[in-house]
C-alpha cells in the first residue's frame, strides 16, 4: 500500500511536471494567463506529491516495510526511531528522493512569491525549475528508485550506515546541504528564464536573491556541520582532507559568495550583469556537478554512494544543462552588456571586483584539482593524487588575500574615497592589525602564511566591528537613547549591509580558528600500559584499562582515560573507542574522545590494543580555537538571517537600463525602466 | 540572441562532457598494480604455529604462489577451498603454495585454517614489511612467482575459478606467463 | 516587492527580526570581540608556545613525558604527510589511523633511520604503489599544468580586472548619455 502511493505519487510528479513545463512555454507563445496559471498549480501539485512520497517513505521505515525496495536496504528493527528516520538519506535512492522533495518545496515557494510579478520571466523560470525537478522524478521512477517489489519479505535488514549512527551530526548534514545545493536551483530557474525571455534587467535578481541567501546560509552551514562530523568521527583529528565531495561542496559555496558581492555592484551601477548571471549559473552547474561525482563513481571518495547506470543519467543531465546554459548565456552576452563606470579605484566596487576575481580563482583552483586525477589518466594513463598538500599550498595565500579584502571593504564606500583620506580610515584597522602581529609573534608563530594571516584577520576583525560602534554612537548621538536601542535601530535601518559585517565578523573567526589550530596543532603517538600516565602540553592523561561491549550490530572496544591539569587536578574521564561492525570487515571505525573548551581541544584516538588490555597505544592531540570554527559559522548564519529578514531597509539607487519586458498578453517592445 | 557566439560556447563545454563521460569508463577505486614484470621481493618469514622460516630464495628455479590473507577477511573464505584444490593438484611438485597472514593474531589464524581446512604452510608477516613490499593494498590478493623469481602474476579479487587458475599456474611453469598477465 | 499589510508572514518577520537583532547582534559583538582579544592574549602571553619544548611534569607514579621530537621523527611526520594511506580515502599516511599505516609509517622510520634520503623513499612507495601514493602529483611533464594554470588564472585575471577598472574609472570622453549610449 505504501509502496503503491510512493510510486505513483512520484510517477504523477514527473508526468505533472512535464505537463507544467509544456503548460508554461505555450503560455507564453499565446500570452494566455489562465495557462500559467495552471502550470503554476502543477508546481504546487508537485510539492504536495513529492511530499506524499516522502511521508510514505519515513513510514515504511518506522513501520520496518521490508516489502520495500529501500527499507530492506536500510532498515532494520534494532535501530533506534531518531535513526531511522534520518536514514530516510543514509542510501542513494532515499536520498534522491528527499532531493526531489526540496526541490520541489523550493519551486512552490519561488514561484508563489513571484506569481504577480514575473510575467515571461517567470513562465520560463517555472518550465525550467520543472525541467530540473523532471530529471530528480525520472531518477525515482528508474535507476534511483527506493520503490522497488522485494519477495520474498525479509524479517529484518541489515540497518544503515554504521558511519551515520556515530553521531548526532549526521542527521543534520544531508538535509542542510540539500537544502543549500538545491536552493540555488531557484536563482538558476531565474536567469535561464531572464535569458529565455529576454527581460534582462535585474528582475531576476530581485526575485530570487534571498533564495540564493537561503540557499547560502545552508550550505555554509553543511559544509560546517560535515567539518564538525569529520573531526568528531573520523579520527585524525582533522576537519578538512579536500576529499572530492568535500570539494563539490565547497565550490558552488564560492561562487555563490562571489555572487552575492558582485550583485550589489550590479544593484548600485548596472555593471557586471552578464558576470553575475555566470555566476548564478556556474553555482548551479557545479552543484550538479558535484552530485554526480559523488554519485556516478568517477571519482573515488569518502562518501561515494554506489555506481552503476546512474552516473550515466546524471552525466547526460549535467552535459544538457551545461552546454544549454552556455548556449544561452553567450548567445546573450552581447545584450547584457551595461554602461561601465567606476567613480574612483579606491573604492568599494574595486575591492568587490577583486573580491570576485580570487573567488573565481579559488574555484578555478580547486576545480582543477579535484577533476586533475581524470585529466591525468586520461592524458597519460597513470593514476596521480592530488590531496590536501597541493589544495593548501594553492588557496592558503587566496584566502588570506581574501582576509586582507574583508578587511578592506567595509571601510571603503560606494564611489570611493580621495587617495588622502585612506590613511584616516585605515588608521585603527592598521593599529588592529599591527597589534594581531604582534600577538600572534608572542604566540610563537614565525611562518610567513601564520602572520599575515593573524595580522589580517585582527585587520579585519577592527574594520567590521568599527562600521557597528561609529554608526551605533553616531545613531545614540542623534536620537538618544541606549546604547542597545542604537545598535537595533542602526541594523534595522539597514539589515543588509550590518548582517553582511556580522558574516564577516564570524568568517574572521573561522579564520583565526583554522589558523591556530593548524599552526599550534601539537600531536603525539604514545603506548601505555594500564596505570600509565603521559604528559603532553597542560594535560597528564592516565590510561585505566581496556573495555569491550557487545551491541546489537557492533563489538566497542574502549580505553578509559582520566585526563588531569599539569597540576594533577582531575578534568574528567575519557573513552575513546573502536567499533567493529560486522558488515564491514576488518577495518574498524574510531570514536575519539573530544574534550572541547574555547581556548584548545584534547583531542584523543584509540588507534590499537593489545588484546588482553594489557596496553593501547594512543593517539593524542590538542588543538586549539578548534571550538572558533564551530561559534564563528553560528556567528556567519547569525548575520546572514539578519540580512535575510531584516526586509529592504534603504533601496539602492535605481539604474538606467535598456531593457524588453515581456509581459504576458503584451507585445516585447523597446522600454526604459527604472 | 547571438548564435555564432553560442555555437562558440558549446564547443568550448564539449570538452568537460568528454571528460566526465572518460571517467566512467574507469574504476577510480581500481590502484594499478606495477607488480608483474618486477623482481619478487625476497623475504624470511617465520612460519604459522612452526618453529621454521621459509625464504623465497629456496625455491630459485621453481614457482611459488603467494596468497595473502587474514580470518576477517570474508572474501578469503571464499576463495580458499579453490586455493586448496589447486595446491593438493600440485603437492610435491616444482609448484609450492605459501599463504601470508596480513593483520592478524596468530590465535585467529590458526583458529580459522583449523576450520577451514589447511594444505599449505601459512607465514607470518609481522609489521606488514613484506605486504608492503609486495604493494599489498588489501587481502586477499594472489601472486604467482615464476623461475626467474620475477612476479607474473597479481590479482587484487578472490580466486574463484580454478581451471583459469590452473592455467596460469601452468603457464608460468612453461615460462610463457608474461606480465600481460597481470591482472585487475 | 515584499507581501504588504498585515499578513502573519510579515508579522512573523517582523518580530523575528525585531527579537534576534538586538539580543543576538549585541551579544555577538561584546562577545566576538572581547573574546578574541582576551584569548589572543591569553595564548600569546600565559604558556609556553606549543610544539617547542615541552615543560617536564614533575608526578608521581609512571608518568610519560613526551619527549622533544627528534629529527628523525620529524622527517618521519613530513615524509609520511607526502604518502597517501593505501587503504583509506585520500588521507595522508600521517593522518590515517588505519594499522596498514601505522606499519608503513614504521617502514619510512626505519628506511629513514638507515639511512636513506626522502626521496629515495618516496621511490620505494612509488616503484610498489605507482605515482598515485604521492600526495601530490611529481612536479613534471604533464602535471606541471595544475601548478601553472591557476596562477595563470591569478595573475591573468588580477591584470585584467586592474585594466578594467583603470578603463572604467577614467572619466569618458564623451558626456554619458545613459540611454542613448549605452546597450
Amino acid at each position: 500500500m505504501l509502496r503503491l502511493i510512493g510510486l505513483a505519487s512520484v510517477a504523477a510528479a514527473f508526468a505533472i511536471a512535464i505537463f507544467g513545463i509544456v503548460a508554461a512555454v505555450v503560455a507564453v507563445k499565446r500570452r494566455d494567463a489562465g495557462l500559467m496559471r495552471s502550470a503554476r498549480a502543477a508546481v504546487y501539485t508537485n510539492f504536495v506529491l513529492m511530499s506524499v512520497s516522502n511521508l510514505a517513505m519515513i513510514t515504511a521505515l518506522l513501520t520496518h516495510d521490508f516489502s520495500i525496495d529501500y527499507v530492506a536496504q536500510v532498515g532494520s528493527r534494532a535501530t533506534p526511531a531518531y535513526i531511522t528516520v534520518i536514514s530516510l538519506w543514509s542510501a542513494l535512492e532515499g536520498s534522491i528522493l528527499f532531493w526531489g522533495w526540496v526541490l520541489s518545496a523550493y519551486t512552490a515557494g519561488a514561484i508563489w512569491f513571484a506569481r504577480q510579478r514575473a510575467g515571461a520571466l517567470g513562465a520560463y523560470a517555472t518550465a525550467t525549475m520543472l525541467f530540473v525537478g523532471g530529471f530528480f522524478y525520472l531518477l525515482l521512477l528508474g535507476p534511483a528508485s527506493p520503490w522497488g517489489l522485494v519477495s520474498p519479505v525479509p524479517p529484518d535488514g541489515p540497518g544503515p550506515n554504521p558511519l551515520l549512527q556515530n553521531h548526532w551530526l549526521m542527521g543534520v548534514h544531508p538535509p542542510l546541504l540539500y537544502l543549500g545545493y538545491v536552493g540555488f536551483t531557484v536563482p538558476f530557474g531565474f536567469a535561464v528564464g531572464a535569458l529565455l525571455s529576454g527581460q534582462l534587467d535585474d528582475t531576476w535578481v530581485r526575485l530570487s536573491r534571498k533564495w540564493t541567501l537561503a540557499a547560502w546560509t545552508f550550505l555554509s552551514l553543511a559544509i560546517v556541520a560535515g567539518m564538525w562530523w569529520s573531526y568528531d568521527v573520523l579520527g585524525w583529528g582533522g576537519y578538512w582532507a579536500w576529499d572530492p565531495v568535500e570539494n563539490a561542496s565547497f565550490l558552488p559555496w564560492l561562487t555563490a559568495t562571489a555572487f552575492l558581492h558582485s550583485v550589489m555592484v550590479e544593484e548600485r551601477r548596472g555593471m557586471l550583469r552578464a558576470w553575475n548571471m555566470s555566476l548564478v549559473v556556474a553555482t548551479f552547474l557545479l552543484t550538479i556537478l558535484g552530485t554526480t561525482i559523488t554519485r556516478s563513481g568517477i571519482l573515488s571518495s569518502v562518501h561515494a554512494f554506489a555506481e552503476g547506470p546512474i552516473g550515466l543519467f546524471f552525466i547526460s543531465f549535467m552535459a544538457i544543462t551545461l552546454l544549454g546554459s552556455l548556449i544561452l548565456l553567450a548567445g546573450r552576452a552581447g545584450e547584457l552588456r551595461g554602461e561601465a563606470r567606476l567613480d574612483r579605484m579606491a573604492s568599494r566596487e574595486t575591492v568587490f571586483l577583486f573580491n570576485n576575481l580570487i573567488l573565481t580563482a579559488f574555484t578555478f583552483t580547486v576545480l582543477l584539482g579535484t577533476l586533475f586525477p581524470l585529466v591525468a589518466e586520461a592524458a597519460r594513463g597513470v593514476k596521480v593524487t592530488v590531496g590536501a598538500p597541493y589544495f593548501n599550498s594553492m588557496t592558503i595565500p587566496l584566502c588570506v588575500a581574501l582576509l586582507f579584502l574583508v578587511g578592506v571593504g567595509p571601510a571603503l564606500p560606494w564611489k570611493g574615497v580621495e587617495a588622502r583620506e585612506l590613511k584616516t580610515r585605515f588608521l585603527v584597522p592598521g593599529i588592529g592589525l599591527l597589534v594581531a602581529t604582534a600577538l600572534a609573534l608572542l604566540a610563537g608563530v614565525r611562518g610567513g602564511w601564520g602572520l599575515a594571516a593573524f595580522a589580517f584577520a585582527g585587520f579585519a576583525l577592527v574594520t567590521n566591528v568599527r562600521e557597528y560602534v561609529t554608526a551605533t554612537l553616531a545613531r545614540r548621538r542623534a536620537v538618544g537613547g541606549g546604547f542597545l536601542g542604537a545598535l537595533t535601530g542602526v541594523v534595522r535601518a539597514n539589515p543588509r549591509r550590518y548582517g553582511g559585517f556580522l558574516a564577516h565578523i564570524g568568517l574572521v573567526l573561522i579564520a583565526i580558528g583554522i589558523t591556530a589550530s593548524s599552526i599550534f596543532r601539537l600531536d603525539r603517538e604514545v603506548t601505555l600500559r594500564g596505570g600509565e600516565s603521559v604528559a603532553i602540553h597542560d594535560y597528564v592523561v592516565r590510561f585505566d584499562q581496556l573495555r569491550a561491549e557487545q551491541e546489537p550490530h557492533k563489538v566497542v572496544v574502549y580505553a578509559q582515560l582520566t585526563a588531569f591539569t599539569a597540576d594533577g587536578e582531575e578534568l574528567g574521564r575519557m573513552y575513546p573507542a573502536l567499533n567493529y561492525y560486522e558488515m564491514r570487515g576488518g577495518e574498524p571505525i574510531t570514536t575519539p574522545a573530544v574534550r572541547s573548551r574555547l581556548d584548545e581541544d584534547l583531542y584523543i584516538n584509540l588507534l590499537a590494543f593489545e588484546q588482553n588490555g594489557a596496553n593501547a597505544t594512543l593517539h593524542v592531540i590538542i588543538e586549539p580555537l578548534v571550538a572558533w570554527i564551530w561559534i564563528g559559522t553560528g556567528v556567519v548564519a547569525l548575520g546572514a538571517l539578519i540580512s535575510l529578514l531584516g526586509g529592504r531597509g534603504r533601496r539602492p539607487a535605481p539604474i538606467r537600463v535598456p531593457t524588453r519586458p515581456a509581459q504576458l498578453g503584451s507585445r516585447p517592445r523597446p522600454v526604459e525602466v527604472s | 540572441m547571438n548564435w555564432k557566439r553560442s555555437l562558440v560556447a558549446f564547443a568550448a563545454g564539449l570538452p568537460f562532457v568528454a571528460l566526465l563521460a572518460f571517467g566512467m569508463t574507469r574504476d577510480p577505486n581500481q590502484i594499478p598494480t606495477s607488480m608483474p614484470g618486477q623482481d619478487a621481493p625476497t623475504f624470511t618469514l617465520p612460519v604459522l604455529n612452526a618453529a621454521d622460516t621459509v625464504s623465497l630464495a629456496r625455491h630459485a628455479g621453481e614457482v611459488v604462489v603467494l596468497n595473502f590473507w587474514a580470518s576477517w577477511c570474508v572474501p578469503c573464505r571464499i576463495e580458499h577451498p579453490v586455493l586448496l584444490q589447486a595446491a593438493s593438484r600440485y603437492a610435491d611438485s616444482d609448484v609450492h603454495f605459501y599463504g601470508v597472514v596480513y593483520q592478524d593474531t596468530e590465535d585467529n589464524a590458526q583458529r580459522w585454517l583449523n576450520q577451514l581446512g589447511q594444505g599449505y604452510p601459512s607465514l607470518l608477516d609481522p609489521g606488514s614489511r613484506t605486504a608492503v613490499d609486495y604493494a599489498l593494498t588489501g587481502v586477499p590478493e594472489t601472486y604467482i612467482i615464476d623461475r626467474q623469481g620475477k612476479v607474473v602474476f597479481h590479482r587484487a579479487q578472490p580466486i574463484t575459478d580454478l581451471a583459469e587458475f590452473i592455467q596460469l599456474i601452468e603457464a608460468a611453469r612453461a615460462g610463457t606467463l608474461g606480465p600481460g598477465g597481470a591482472s585487475s | 516587492m515584499t507581501i504588504r499589510g498585515s499578513s502573519p508572514y510579515a508579522a512573523l518577520r517582523a518580530a523575528v527580526a525585531r527579537a534576534t537583532v538586538p539580543v543576538a547582534a549585541a551579544v555577538t559583538l561584546a562577545g566576538a570581540t572581547s573574546v578574541t582579544l582576551a584569548v589572543a592574549a591569553a595564548v600569546a602571553l600565559a604558556g609556553a608556545p606549543l610544539g617547542a619544548q615541552e615543560s617536564p611534569v614533575h608526578a608521581e607514579g609512571n608518568v610519560i613525558q613526551v619527549p622533544e621530537e627528534t629529527q628523525l621523527e620529524r622527517d618521519v611526520r613530513s615524509l609520511s604527510s607526502q604518502l597517501r594511506c593505501v587503504v583509506c580515502q585520500g588521507l595522508s599516511l600521517q593522518d590515517s589511523p588505519s594499522e596498514l599505516a601505522q606499519e608503513m609509517r614504521g617502514i619510512v622510520r626505519e628506511q629513514l633511520a638507515a639511512g636513506r634520503s626522502q626521496e629515495e623513499v618516496k621511490d620505494y612507495f612509488v616503484s610498489k604503489y605507482g605515482e598515485w601514493v604521492l600526495m601530490e602529483p611529481k612536479r613534471e611533464g604533464f602535471n606541471l599544468a595544475v601548478y601553472i594554470l591557476p596562477m595563470v588564472m591569478l595573475f591573468g585575471g588580477a591584470g585584467f580586472v586592474l585594466f578594467k577598472a583603470r578603463q572604467w574609472s577614467t572619466p569618458a570622453p564623451a558626456p554619458a548619455d545613459g540611454a542613448a549610449q549605452g546597450r
